[in-house]
């Protein structure tokens, strides 16, 4: 439990802490504050902020409450970025712990397909993936999962192909175990923590991706989405700048907090100075 | 004695808070006169080391020089201006390192980094400079010194590397050469030429030579004087003849003698039966290349035949590259041979499938060289010994009862299983990978340099333990090493191996005896210190 | 010499994945809803079912898929994209009428975010864990947390709309016509916020790359070795770190190619700059999916030439690659 320690020791990974819980705490609280739909018609259409307490963060262009939606907004951001970060990471333990175990024509033919996806914009894979699929909420998701996974699979490769002559590993199979138990058994316990770690990039990212993707009103606009609601603010951006940048201040706290417990994690699962 | 050039007095050096101990070194005092090797000596963790970099002032952040004093040409290095200690580094006092790949920037030039030294301390032209270099590598005889010195260090031989930080140290004709196991990096007979070259430079020179290192066979084949470390602090100095022959501390005459002697034990009687017998095998890689092109053609292992009777120990020793490793990884089957038969108990291993490798990997088991890299980081210790006949459906609470009482056969507390590899010593470590091994009972032991990684009196010690078990167990081993002298130890039969093929075979006391093949000679002349361990060792007798 | 075959090898390597890339989104778009023709006949203003038969047959849809395929790839050996039906015009065009907004753009972008995030990466690892570390690392996570189409919002919202100091959109003033440098300068002024909006996040990147990799270096041996030499500081940096801590960074800038042509639809859209990216987003909406496939492929090959470049950079910069294609 000194990782633990360790991760508390360090105020900026306290505070992401802190702000990720707050964030969470949004999502799960936002039907018992605002029972209402927070993309219902609620008032006058573009009331600025702190002038009604009725709407604490004003109105948008058609009247809906800002900050019902900035509520129900963290649902879907954490949503949409927590099952595709899950999606990513799995897909990309798949490839890169076989490429890596097994390298050869494999590896290969895995390391290729990787590459196409790398070499592909993976915004504009996205744009692909829409068109072909449409804009819900579910096929959004997966979509911002499949753009994802290519970096972790690299990184599971490259800790797989460092582990797997390492002479504990070689031990093991001089032990007669099979290639499934040295995979899951021996090799995968240690690659996880610097993969564990690059997931709160993959989900920061796909935070980022899937606001974008909003603002291009090429998300589900049946939902209360952060990026949905900045592309409307663009509208009535010259006066009533706060419809947009109320939202993305929200992206960027959570973004930040994401980003501030991943470093936390990493100085905490890898200290710098192992005693070797 | 002449004027000293250092004289270190009451050197005390603090360590940060949260270390295994309060001060890296403690009250060390000694002096250094021009023209003469004074070899520090100690076991890793000594502090010999941190006495080197306190020297220079590069000690790493945190820790510090708390108290003493370090004179040197008149001032005290201890209080010596940033600005006043750049002008001795280098110029005043240059030091050489270990690993000379890691020493070197790997993007620059040999001659650019060498000729680094002039431009920082000198005002020489470039093309003064360039000569200087040329004459400097020509000094340290490196064979074609102008191509050298356009080389990057990935281009040259560890020993030409070397050579090239000793050319890079005396570039300026420093006082002080500090050399930090300047040639533990390297092979037996690249080390050889290396201390050959370090005495000889600096009897032309009269540079002071403070020589780091762990090994008393180097203190025995260069040292004027010799102090002797242990935990930080000195516990004997004085000149190399008295320290060697009539050591005075009782943590000398360990060291001392755990120095193995280079002569056979008295030979056993070996079993007429061969349980291993390896005939014509062979193993080529091919690397890099595209389409074909331009590949490499590596052959690791070529024809090598060998025998192995039942209960006796076969030594393979060779220097880095001569395909040891790669032989000892095709027996166990972790790289398949290319060519060749493999008999362990009448069956042709070479030729398994790898799954019935998988089951009959019982019968022949491996050690391996690093014992913090050889163990699972997230396993306990029984479980570690236990999870071979797990494997091969053996219960796991009766495999973890089994690799208790294995600990005990191996030296080690039964109830240490359940704590974690690190929290284990190097020569613990190594204990646990020999349990591990065991437990299978396996007819056959693969150690490849099971003792390389570990400090010469834990060396000593796991080595009279494998001995203990090859006579208990009746085990055959086969024990691969670079280190002649380990081998001379343990081995009954031993097999010299140069660029992938056996030169000379026979029993122990033949090949150390009366070696035939001029590479088992070269080899066997230059172990550091032999003329020092065989006059202890006659003297003994 | 040696460099240069080694990195058209690497090249030539690439051309496999292109063709997996080309062959994968093809079939993906066949599965889109509608194609070229029912885009064609919404544009139209409807019709009826014989006129879209024809079409489909003039456009060779009334094949197979695999013939289709292998009809697209014959084109594309002879550089031929295909027709876009929206614009009238020939796919192949439409792409390079677009292309030169989004590589000033992206080279802008790219400039700024290295030279900038090399100059504070130095200025953060030689100042580790004091103030101006602090500070440096405070902001990189901010600008690596903020949404680029946020920010650039924001960017209009201050300097075009309250300071009025830059337009607040397209490439070039198009009411005045302008030549030689003051059309140079006019471009110049509308690419300034966009070029902070797309290079903001990758600025950092680099920046926290760049200080990781010289703490690494900063910790290596070599420079043990020049601290011993009597080296100062300053050229103990100069000399021996910031060449070995930049490889890391060269290596970024290709894996991070992609990712840059990526941002550009975003960053394109808001600032309505007539590129490639603001093309994509068009096709997506207009279902245009020959001009779509047609930017697949030219943002692919964009890709691959940035590495090809980052190769050859990178082994001027590294002795050590050289040595391993030989």
């Amino acid at each position: 439990m000194d990782a633990v320690k360790r991760y508390f020791r360090s105020p900026a990974a306290v505070i992401g802490l802190i702000l990720l819980l707050l964030v969470i705490a949004m999502a799960i609280s936002a039907s018992l504050l605002y029972p209402r739909d927070p993309l219902a018609l609620a008032g006058r259409p573009l009331v600025w902020p702190f002038t009604n307490p009725r709407f604490l963060l004003g109105t948008d262009n058609s009247g809906r409450d800002i900050a019902a939606q900035i509520f129900y907004g963290a649902r879907i951001s954490l949503l949409i970025g927590g099952v595709a970060t899950l999606i990513a990471i799995l897909i990309g333990i798949l490839v890169g712990a076989f490429a890596g175990y097994y390298g050869g024509w494999i590896d290969n033919v895995l390391m290729r397909i990787t590459e196409a996806f790398q070499t592909l914009p993976n915004f504009v894979l996205l744009l692909v993936l829409v068109a072909v699929f449409g804009s819900t909420l579910s096929t959004v998701t997966i979509a911002v999962g499949v753009v994802s996974w290519p970096a972790p699979a690299r990184l599971t490769r490259a800790e797989f192909l460092s582990l797997r002559n390492r002479e504990f590993v070689q031990a093991g199979k001089t032990l007669g175990m099979r290639d499934i138990r040295l995979i899951l058994g021996e090799i995968l316990p240690n690659a996880l923590p610097p993969v564990i770690v690059y997931a709160s990039v993959v989900m920061a990212v796909a935070i980022l991706l899937e606001s974008a993707l909003a603002f291009l009103r090429l998300s589900d606009p049946n939902v209360a989405s952060w990026g949905n609601l900045i592309g409307l603010g663009r509208d009535v951006l010259r006066v009533q700048w706060y419809v947009s940048a109320i939202p993305g201040i929200a992206i960027l706290v959570t973004v930040l907090a994401v980003s501030l417990v991943g470093q936390g994690l990493n100085d905490a699962l890898n200290p710098r100075l192992k005693s070797r | 004695m002449s004027d000293p050039v250092l004289s270190l007095d009451g050197l005390t050096v603090r360590l940060p808070r949260g270390a295994d101990r309060s001060h890296a070194l403690s009250d060390v005092s000694l002096s250094i006169a021009s023209n003469e090797i004074l070899c520090v000596v100690g076991e890793s963790g000594s502090g010999k080391s941190m006495m080197a970099n306190a020297i220079m002032r590069l000690l790493p952040n945190e820790v510090e020089i708390e108290d003493g004093r370090m004179m040197f040409d008149g001032h005290d290095l201890c209080t010596a201006s940033p600005a006043a200690m750049r002008e001795v580094r280098g110029a005043g006092i240059a030091m050489i390192f270990q690993e000379p790949m890691t020493a070197l920037n790997p993007l620059r030039t040999i001659g650019d980094q060498i000729g680094e030294m002039f431009s920082i301390h000198t005002r020489l032209s470039k093309v003064e400079i360039n000569a200087r270099v040329i004459a400097l590598l020509d000094d340290v005889r490196i064979p074609d010194s102008t191509a050298a010195a356009k080389a990057y260090p990935h281009e040259l031989s560890g020993g030409q590397r070397q050579r090239a930080m000793i050319a890079m140290a005396l570039a300026l004709d420093p006082k002080l050469l500090i050399a930090d196991e300047p040639t533990t990096a390297l092979d037996v007979t690249t080390q050889a030429q290396i201390l050959r070259l370090i005495r000889d430079l600096q009897q032309r020179r009269k540079t002071a030579v403070l020589f780091i290192t762990h090994d008393f066979g180097v203190v025995a084949e260069i040292a004027d004087r010799v102090v002797v470390m242990q935990h930080g602090v000195i516990v004997e100095q004085g000149a190399a003849d008295r320290v060697l022959n009539d050591p005075q501390h009782a943590y000398t005459r360990q060291l001392i003698s755990s120095v193995p002697p280079l002569k056979a034990p008295p030979p056993r009687s070996l079993s007429g039966k061969d349980v291993l017998s390896i005939d014509r095998v062979s193993k080529t890689y091919r690397t890099g290349g595209f389409l074909g092109r331009g590949a490499r053609v590596t052959e690791a292992v070529k024809g090598v035949s060998l025998h192995l009777p039942r209960g006796a120990t076969l030594g393979i020793v060779g220097e880095s590259g001569s395909g040891k490793s790669t032989l000892a990884r095709c027996i166990v089957r972790l790289i398949d041979p290319d060519a060749g038969s493999i008999l362990l108990d009448g069956k042709d291993w070479a030729k398994l499938t790898p799954d019935q490798v998988r089951r009959e990997t019982r019968h022949i088991q491996m050690v391996f060289q690093d014992p913090f890299a050889s163990l699972n980081p997230r396993r306990k210790a029984a479980e570690l010994v236990a999870q071979g006949p797990i494997v091969h459906g053996v219960d796991r609470a009766v495999a973890i009862a089994e690799a208790k009482r294995l600990f005990e056969l191996v030296g080690l507390d039964p109830s240490a299983g359940d704590r974690f590899p690190h929290e284990f010593s190097g020569g613990q470590r190594q204990r646990i990978g020999l349990a591990r091994a065991l437990a299978l009972k396996p007819d056959v032991l693969v150690a490849d340099e099971p003792v390389s990684a570990l400090d010469v009196s834990v060396q000593a010690q796991v080595l009279r333990l494998l001995a203990e078990l090859r006579q208990q167990l009746g085990l055959s081993i086969v024990f691969i090493t670079h280190d002649l002298r380990v081998a001379a130890q343990i081995c009954d039969l031993v097999a010299v191996m140069k660029d992938g093929a056996v030169v000379e075979q026979g029993t122990t006391a033949e090949v150390f005896g009366n070696p035939q093949h001029p590479y088992t000679q070269a080899l066997l002349s230059a172990i550091p210190g032999g003329d020092f361990t065989r006059k202890r060792d006659s003297a003994l007798v | 010499m040696r460099i240069l075959s080694l990195a058209g090898r690497r090249l030539a390597a690439s051309i496999p994945t292109l063709f997996l890339i080309l062959i994968g989104v093809f079939l993906l778009l066949q599965l889109a809803p509608g194609d070229t023709v029912d885009a064609l006949m919404a544009q139209m203003g409807g019709g009826d079912a014989a006129t879209a038969h024809e079409l489909r047959k003039f456009y060779g849809l009334d094949l197979s898929v695999p013939a289709q395929l292998a009809n697209y790839l014959w084109h594309l050996m002879r550089l031929d994209l295909g027709f876009s039906s929206i614009y009238g015009k020939p796919v192949a065009t439409v792409i390079l009428e677009r292309l030169p907004p989004t590589i000033l753009l992206m080279t802008a972008s790219l400039s700024f975010a290295f030279f900038f995030g090399l100059v504070f990466g130095v200025i953060a690892a030689r100042g580790v864990n004091r103030w101006p570390d602090t500070v440096i690392s405070t902001f990189g996570l901010i600008f690596y947390a903020t949404p680029s189409f946020w920010f650039g919002l924001m960017a209009i919202v201050v300097f075009s709309v309250y300071l009025q100091w830059l337009p607040p959109g397209g490439f070039e003033d198009i009411g005045t016509v302008q030549t030689g440098i003051w059309r140079a300068l006019d471009i110049a002024a509308h690419l300034v916020l966009p070029t902070l909006t797309l290079g903001l996040i990758f600025l950092a990147v680099y920046l926290r790359i760049m200080r990781a990799s010289m703490l690494e270096v900063l910790n290596l041996e070599f420079i043990r070795t020049a601290r011993a030499k009597g080296l100062d500081e300053t050229h103990v940096i100069t000399r021996h770190v910031l060449r070995n801590a930049l490889l890391p960074m060269v290596t970024l800038i290709g894996l991070q190619a992609g990712t840059m042509l990526g941002g550009s639809v975003v960053v394109e859209s808001v600032f309505s700059l007539p590129g490639l990216g603001r093309l994509a987003y068009e096709s997506v909406v207009q279902r245009d999916l020959n001009t779509l496939l047609g930017i697949v492929f030219v943002s692919a090959l964009l890709v691959i030439v940035v590495n090809f470049v980052v190769d050859l950079l990178y082994a001027r910069l590294d002795p050590r690659i050289a040595a391993e294609g030989s």
